[in-house]
């Protein structure tokens, strides 16, 4: 059934997506996923850190 | 030397911890780096502070980094790690059969308390440079030069099925190594 995933198909969606969009189908899915997992809405939250810190890292200059 | 090319002269070792990162390739971080001076050199001008001075040659020093992207593209995305294009990056996590997780990933915490040290960048270069080189190359051009996939697969000629495989890798394994030696220490 489409509409089930793994967590480690909904894992492999939320590392994906940081570079591509999702199809519709698999966006979805995993919004579905995330709302009956408890474990890979953490992964999801480890994704967001990584992106967050990639970003603060990228405007960030050393102080002297 | 005036005070503008000594500025700029300084700030050269901060420029090539870049240019070595993206390029992961000593020649082409020194050739880009040398055409940052040229370039910042030909038009002095005058920075409120060092910040901005960094902020203005970074600039310039990513658009020398695009072009050499360009340049070598063949090797830059030229794979070189046979060995592990058979392993799925994914079992770092650990899962079982069923497609379910062994233990349920960490929470790292706050991102905000977390992420604005400068240590914690630290580490994040010394994981990203650990990469494979064509890994890094590919992960930086995303997240440094902030180019979209689309682009990525233009300038180098690659096809996105490639591309996604090299960052999905690349990503994983930043995650665990992030957790290996910031979060899983401070948790």
């Amino acid at each position: 059934m489409p509409l089930m995933k793994t967590c480690k198909e909904a894992t492999a969606l939320l590392v994906a997506r940081e570079d591509r969009t999702l199809s519709l189908g698999d966006k979805v899915a995993l919004r579905f996923h995330l709302l009956i997992c408890k474990a890979c809405p953490r992964f999801a939250r480890q994704m967001l850190t990584l992106r967050n810190g990639m970003k603060e890292w990228r405007n960030y200059t050393t102080p002297d | 030397m005036s005070g503008f090319e000594q500025q700029v002269a300084a700030l050269r070792d901060y420029l090539m911890k870049f240019a070595r990162l993206q390029l992961r390739n000593e020649t082409w971080a020194e050739d880009a780096v040398s055409e940052v001076m040229v370039a910042a050199l030909a038009k002095p001008q005058s920075f409120g502070n060092r910040s901005q001075l960094k902020t203005w040659l970074v600039g310039i020093l990513k658009h020398k980094i695009i072009d050499a992207l360009r340049l070598h593209g063949r090797e830059v995305c030229q794979l070189e790690d046979h060995v592990e294009s058979n392993e799925d990056p994914l079992d770092y996590l650990g899962f079982k059969a069923d497609g379910h997780y062994v233990e349920p990933p960490a929470e790292w915490g706050n991102p905000e308390q977390r992420a604005s040290s400068r240590q914690f960048f630290e580490v994040l270069e010394i994981c990203t440079n650990q990469l494979p080189p064509v890994q890094g190359r590919l992960f930086l051009m995303r997240e440094w030069l902030e180019l979209s996939s689309e682009e990525i697969c233009k300038e180098l000629a690659l096809t996105p099925t490639n591309l996604y495989v090299q960052l999905h890798r690349a990503r994983l394994r930043l995650r665990e190594c992030l957790e290996l030696n910031w979060f899983g220490n401070k948790a």
